[in-house]
């Protein structure tokens, strides 16, 4: 395999994006190491996208600066970055062949064309689509178009790849399968990538790091289990996983550990800096167990909703400290709707938030 | 030095040394100076030598700014001196050519204050030349690439240069015509500035009389074609709803016959129909005969006048909105219809309350083309005007008449542009955004409901006598050019054809001796060469509409298919003023013919540009450029081989469009560069309908010939399917596998 990498980081200098008087993205700093694999998640508006297509050099930033490795190339337009991006849409030129569309770029830049044609064949044999090279864009399967789409990319040996909702016109099973593949690529090439996407398992599942955007600033950055873990915010804790958010109050303080009341329940969680008084309490919908046979000492509850989804059951309950959705594995004994039930609370998936 | 620099310094330099500075008299494309003392001759040297062999000192100043960016060797782009030196040279350039270009004439000094500052001048200069073309074109990419090196368009050269070259073309040839109209409307005949003469011309009887409403004298010019043009929109929109209405709406049997009349405007040379209608309705037509010598009608001169403009035109527009309205009646999604229906709704109710308040934005469009169609029409009134005096036929005869006031048509030729840039500014604001059908992408799948049945009834009624008395117009024109005179003689006869189109073998091989041959070559060879010069700069000019971002693109927009709105009467008075005298000195050559049809034409490249370019996905260009492709490469090999088919419209759309022109080209047409419309009206005018109809029955068939035959060569668009020899499995079994 000569595809090879020249992987550089990235750099976001208090970059700012307005079109017009809408600010897309506001004072965002952050730093993609050499060969890592980041995330820019969010909802959609939320400056993810602009974000990447500033590091293409397909929008130019409205303040701040942007560095590839060492280089400044906050003014270089997309043609003189060493950039190079997989489009939500594929973005295949339909006029031409899979094996032209994957050297275009290395045509373009002026390369001979015995290494053209090389170095486009270990492209699209690196992504399994050997033999593949003279069918047109629309003779293949989705997939296999996403697949070009890479090799496309890949050929030209960037310093850093993006990703634009790479998988979004995929089916659901093939999605996991793709991004398997990108990530080993990634992984084995120790490509610079980032990645943009909506879809927090996603996100999860490829990431080195991952950047919680919304409303055109960082709301939190980090390795997928800190994010899943310690939400910084409401936003982020409701953004990764779903949770259960629930007013609170820390009472005190015993060094990095808070005492917290949540109705009549009293808790001990890792304080993370916050000050006593109204605080919040994420609960993930996993971390709840619900108990048919109503104990004594615990929060009791109705199941107001119960849902079966296979692999698990939903249920909604009622509790003197507010709707709870609770996720549970145990589909051998549902419960049913209207039964009361105790609920208790694991250690994992229960932490604090400021609001 | 940047590469870009130096090839538009070479240039520039080229254009100040080498070629000759003047326009040459021959002609554009004929090189007889190189053997005929160039250099050293006075009219062919370059403007380096005009400065030393005739004492025109003012050329010097050039080499100033030529020399300029010199200074830029061993600098990088993004050195800001880099962008100064350009923009000053560029900028200091062009104004400095432009400057001495209308200060210095055939006469000398221009303005007399320049004459009192300097004292007289002997020396006199003719139009710009090759020279000068060059020379202005290297300064005009002096500046682009110094604006572009200033960051504007990220830096793009190329489309920044595109955006400058769009400007400066549309500037000089339809802003700078328009503008000498207004000019010379506001001088009197000394040539001074008078609006007093102006307002005694604006308000003359002749425009804006209303003597038809009190008396037998007859109107002002403005309210005939008012009058015709508001009748004809009306007319056109109600007939062309009833076909639209008819393909879509009813089982008609005969709806690709219907379909196949919206191509013959396209092909028809607009007075053709009158020439048709002549022959039926004139005095000695088939209808007005038969009528005398059956009931008795005394033949009469009806026809000429009011009736005649209207019919004929009802006949040549109609087609228009007819297809203006088939995409708007089509673009109604059917289930809003449906959804009518299920809410109970009967199929007349569904129709008056649903379907047709949809189509009203299409309805109010459909009939200011129709507006500006009539107001602009030259052809028709000119052969069947009578005493019906219109703003287009004004403006001819007060140029070529016995009065030649070009005072006179320049303001008859503001108060029509003020009526036809009143109806497209109204297109534009009122109802650009208005559209209530547009398509969504989304599968709308569904049917169109049939129209209830008395609807159907009138709609056929409408249509179906309409298309028949067409297809008769058509049979006439055909029959027409066999017969030997018509109304008198009808016996069968060749003689307008031999006589219009003979050959015959000579000694030097074979000898084009019939009348007509020598406008056919003309006409064949300046809408050839007109052609694929009118769907570049559309096609650009489409690129930087759809696809960049940049300040005042909605003027940009504005500016580029004002010339849709500038009917040809009109441009061809303001060429004639414009461009009779230096700097740009075109008139009586082919130039002009070619230059007057690539603006008259553009906006339909631009359409056709837009249409399809809008439906190309950004991100392929947006692929191509992180790729690492300049938007020059993206253009040449993403974007201009997706639009085929554009390039195609818009090549046969320009070329049959600049055959059927008459308006604008009766003014510019000259001995030696007649063209085939203009030839014809002349015959027509000596009524020698046989010939004229001859004529254009070929003009119809070639142009049905080129269409066919590009569409043929380049409909064959590269899709290269793999035989179905198992190399493709089913999409879905390979994702599968995938």
């Amino acid at each position: 395999m000569t595809i090879a990498s020249k992987a550089a980081s990235v750099s976001f200098d208090a970059v700012t994006k307005a079109f017009g008087p809408v600010v897309a993205v506001d004072q965002v700093s952050f730093r993609v190491e050499a060969g890592s694999l980041v995330t820019l998640l969010g909802p959609s508006g939320c400056g993810k996208t602009t974000t990447l297509r500033m590091i293409a050099g397909l929008e130019m930033a409205t303040h701040g600066r942007i560095l590839i490795g060492d280089d400044d190339v906050t003014s270089l337009p997309a043609t003189d970055r060493d950039v190079s991006m997989v489009f939500q849409s594929y973005a295949l030129f339909p006029h031409m062949n899979v094996l032209e569309n994957v050297s275009y770029g290395l045509r373009v830049s002026g390369l001979a064309k015995q290494e053209v044609g090389d170095r486009a064949h270990d492209g699209l044999e690196l992504v399994g689509l050997k033999g593949y090279g003279d069918r047109l864009p629309s003779e293949l399967s989705g997939g296999q178009q996403q697949r070009v789409a890479v090799a496309r990319a890949l050929v030209l040996e960037p310093q850093v790849l993006l990703f634009d909702e790479p998988l979004s016109n995929l089916d659901a099973k093939l999605r996991r399968r793709v991004r398997e593949e990108i990530r080993d690529i990634q992984q084995n090439l120790g490509l610079t990538s980032v990645y943009v996407t909506h879809d927090q398992e996603e996100a999860l599942a490829v990431s080195d790091r991952i950047i919680v955007m919304n409303q055109a600033r960082i709301a939190q950055e980090g390795a997928p289990r800190e994010l899943y873990d310690e939400p910084a915010d409401l936003f982020v804790a409701d953004f990764i996983g779903d949770a259960n958010l629930l007013d609170a109050e820390i009472l005190s303080l015993e060094g990095t550990e808070a005492l917290v009341s949540l109705g009549d329940i009293r808790l001990r969680l890792p304080a993370r800096g916050l000050e006593t008084g109204p605080v919040r309490v994420a609960i993930r919908p996993q971390a709840i167990t619900l108990r048919a046979d109503a104990r004594g000492e615990s929060l009791r509850g109705v199941v107001r909703k119960a849902t079966y989804l296979g692999s698990h059951i939903e249920y909604s309950v009622e509790t003197p400290i507010g709707e709870l959705f609770v996720i549970s594995g145990d589909v051998a004994r549902p419960i049913a709707k209207d039964s009361d039930v105790s609920v208790g609370l694991s250690q994992q998936g229960v932490t604090l938030v400021g609001s | 030095m940047n590469r870009t620099v130096a090839l538009w310094l070479a240039v520039g330099w080229l254009g100040y040394a080498l070629l000759p500075w003047y326009a040459i008299e021959d002609g554009f494309w004929i090189f007889e100076w190189l053997f005929d003392g160039y250099p050293a001759d006075r009219d062919y040297a370059p403007g380096i030598l005009q400065v030393f062999l005739d004492d025109k000192v003012w050329l010097a100043p050039i080499s100033f700014f030529l020399l300029l960016p010199l200074g830029l060797i061993g600098r990088a782009k993004n050195d800001p001196f880099f962008a100064n030196i350009l923009l000053i040279s560029g900028l200091g350039g062009l104004a400095y050519v432009g400057l001495q270009g209308f200060s210095i004439g055939i006469g000398g000094w221009e303005f007399a204050s320049l004459e009192q500052l300097f004292g007289p001048l002997e020396r006199r200069q003719f139009g710009l030349g090759y020279g000068a073309l060059l020379t202005s074109a290297g300064f005009l990419f002096f500046l682009t690439q110094g604006i572009a090196a200033r960051g504007a368009i990220n830096g793009d050269v190329f489309v920044v240069g595109s955006i400058g070259l769009v400007i400066a073309l549309v500037g000089i040839f339809i802003l700078f015509p328009v503008i000498q109209i207004l000019l010379s409307a506001l001088k009197d005949d000394a040539g001074l500035y008078a609006p007093s003469v102006f307002l005694t011309k604006f308000f003359d009887k002749k425009i804006w009389g209303l003597g038809c409403l009190s008396g037998n004298v007859s109107c002002g010019a403005a309210w005939n074609s008012l009058f015709l043009a508001v009748t004809v929109g009306a007319g056109t929109t109600i007939l062309g709803l009833a076909f639209a209405l008819v393909v879509t709406r009813t089982r008609f049997r005969a709806k690709k016959l219907l379909r196949a009349l919206t191509v013959l405007p396209i092909i028809t040379p607009p007075f053709v129909i009158g020439l048709a209608i002549i022959l039926l309705f004139g005095r000695s037509g088939s209808v007005t005969q038969f009528a005398s010598d059956l009931l008795g009608i005394p033949a009469g001169r009806w026809i000429y006048g009011l009736p005649g403009i209207w019919f004929a035109q009802m006949l040549a527009f109609t087609p228009i909105a007819f297809l203006v309205l088939i995409g708007v009646v089509e673009g109604v999604s059917p289930s809003m219809e449906e959804a009518a229906q299920t809410l109970r709704a009967d199929r007349w109710t569904t129709f008056a309350t649903v379907s047709l308040p949809l189509m009203r934005p299409g309805l109010a469009n459909a009939f200011l083309l129709g507006f500006i169609e009539s107001m602009a029409d030259f052809g028709n009134p000119l052969v069947l005007g009578g005493n019906y005096d219109v703003l287009s036929t004004e403006i001819f005869f007060a140029i070529v008449g016995a009065q030649n006031d070009q005072g006179r048509a320049a303001v008859l030729a503001l108060v029509l542009l003020g009526f036809t840039l009143s109806a497209f500014y109204a297109q534009r604001r009122w109802l650009g955004k208005k559209s209530y059908t547009t398509v969504t992408g989304k599968g709308d799948s569904g049917v169109h409901p049939y129209l209830p049945k008395r609807l159907t009834w009138l709609v056929y009624g409408a249509a179906v006598p309409w298309a028949a008395l067409t297809i008769v117009i058509y049979v006439m024109i055909v029959f027409g050019g066999f017969v030997e005179t018509w109304g008198r003689d009808h016996s069968l006869t060749l003689r307008h054809y031999i006589s219009a189109f003979s050959v015959s073998s000579g000694e030097g091989g074979l000898l084009w001796t019939g009348s007509a041959w020598n406008s056919f070559f003309t006409t064949m060879i300046i809408a050839g060469v007109s052609a694929p010069l009118t769907a570049g700069i559309g096609l650009i000019t489409a690129y930087l509409l759809v696809r960049q971002k940049f300040a005042g693109k909605d003027s940009f927009e504005f500016g580029t298919m004002l010339s849709f709105a500038i009917p040809g009467t009109v441009i061809g008075v303001s060429y004639v003023l414009a461009f009779n005298v230096p700097p740009i000195e075109l008139t009586g050559t082919g130039v002009i013919l070619v230059i007057c049809f690539i603006f008259r034409n553009m906006p339909v490249g631009v359409r056709a540009g837009i249409a399809s370019m809008s439906q190309l996905d950004k991100s392929l260009d947006e692929a191509s450029l992180t790729l690492g492709a300049t938007s020059f490469t993206t253009v040449r090999k993403v974007i201009l081989p997706l639009l085929r088919p554009a390039i195609v419209a818009a090549l046969v759309y320009s070329f049959v469009r600049a055959i059927t022109a008459i308006s604008a080209v009766i003014f510019l047409v000259s001995a030696n560069y007649d063209m085939a419309t203009s030839y014809i009206i002349g015959r027509v005018e000596n009524n020698d309908y046989g010939l004229a109809i001859a004529y254009s029955s070929v003009l119809i068939l070639v142009m049905l010939a080129a269409i066919s035959m590009v569409q043929f060569a380049v409909g064959e668009r590269r899709i290269r399917r793999r035989n179905q020899d198992g190399g493709v499995a089913s999409p879905l079994a390979e994702s599968k596998a995938a």
